[in-house]
């Protein structure tokens, strides 16, 4: 799907650019953005290698597993049918306390090994059961207490406060999570519906 | 609320290290050993970085941006949504190296304090890339019929786009 999206951006613009005549400003925008592209990976690396340095820290002090705790009497109640201590609400915690905190590399492995243990209680193996797609969910929208990212970029593009969305970002995201998870409710009611 | 967030960053970097420390961690070394990623990090973000910046500078070379702006802009900012931040919007679900190609080029051009930039940092920021998300951990367990999953991904990403919008308004006192 990116490759159609990508190609019609550049499909597009020749054809755009041609009949307005702007054919000398789509060649100075070809060659500016390779140089572009580099100047601005040249400005991230600093702030990005500093933030993966503190987030080894806060990985390695178990501030992971602390946040798990925190979360777990939130989320039981969202996979009703699942054992309240069992192996797979351990690695849902898990996968998404690391992603609220922005380490990507812990959260994979934990949100694979959480399907894998779906998977087991699962009736139907091979589809999609109701806890798998709530388990998706709360993946995509992706609570984040440190939007590392977005600050690097920011402080790279020369932000007067780069943090200035970190609130922002908090409270949109728990008030998208909170709608995203009553609307998957409702959808996975409908959906059961129309299945029988 | 933008007084309070100034102390964020400060804070985070202090108060990490400390846990760290307490609890027996060799902060330094981890530290040094974290940041190693970071230089790989961006080399991997760069081809992403001159595939987006391409396709969407030659977008607003065209003018092509401009005809989207025009049109689609009337119906957008009804709800506070730019329209030059509709690339992001499609682009978000669907690759997490693009969209951030098309984040900072939105950033680079209205600046990141501005009402774009700021929605653009929260956009990118609240949401994930639901098809990774829904390739890699489905495919990791052979899921073949999804079911609602994709629709469920897609409602939530609209979502989390309209709060965004709901928030900046509100931010910028709009």
């Amino acid at each position: 799907m990116v490759n159609y999206f990508w190609f019609a951006l550049i499909g597009i613009s020749t054809v755009v650019g041609v009949i307005n005549g702007r054919v000398d400003l789509l060649n100075q925008a070809i060659i500016n953005s390779a140089k572009e592209a580099v100047e601005i990976a040249i400005g991230l690396v600093g702030i990005m290698s500093l933030w993966l340095g503190i987030m080894k820290i806060a990985e390695r002090a178990g501030l992971n597993k602390a946040l798990s705790r925190v979360l777990s009497p939130i989320l039981r109640p969202l996979f009703g049918g699942l054992d309240k201590n069992g192996q797979a609400m351990g690695a849902i915690i898990m996968n998404l306390s690391a992603n609220m905190l922005g380490l990507g590399n812990a959260a994979t492995p934990m949100g694979i090994k959480a399907m894998e243990e779906l998977e087991k209680q699962n009736p139907n193996k091979g589809t999609a059961s109701d806890a798998m797609c709530m388990f998706l969910v709360l993946n995509t929208e992706c609570i984040q207490i440190i939007p590392t990212t977005m600050i690097a970029v920011r402080a790279a593009e020369g932000s007067k406060n780069p943090a200035a969305i970190f609130m922002p970002i908090l409270v949109s995201s728990v008030l998208a999570t909170v709608i995203s998870v009553i609307t998957t409710a409702f959808i996975a009611r409908a959906y059961r519906r129309y299945e029988q | 609320m933008s007084g309070l967030s100034s102390y964020v960053i400060p804070l985070v970097i202090m108060l990490i290290p400390l846990v760290g420390l307490v609890r027996g961690v060799n902060v330094y070394e981890v530290f040094v050993e974290g940041a190693k990623h970071g230089i790989k990090t961006v080399v991997n973000i760069l081809p992403y970085l001159i595939a987006m910046l391409l396709a969407v500078n030659m977008f607003k070379a065209s003018g092509a941006m401009d005809i989207i702006v025009n049109t689609l802009g009337r119906f957008t900012s009804v709800i506070g949504f730019p329209a030059q931040v509709l690339p992001l919007a499609i682009l978000r679900p669907l690759s997490g190296g693009a969209s951030l190609g098309v984040a900072v080029g939105l950033m680079r051009e209205y600046g990141p304090d501005s009402y774009i930039g700021v929605l653009t940092s929260m956009i990118y920021g609240s949401s994930e890339t639901t098809l990774y998300v829904l390739s890699v951990y489905f495919g990791a367990v052979g899921i073949k019929r999804m079911r609602y999953a994709l629709v469920a991904g897609l409602v939530s990403d609209v979502i989390g786009i309209l709060a965004s919008c709901l928030i900046v308004r509100l931010m910028f006192g709009m």
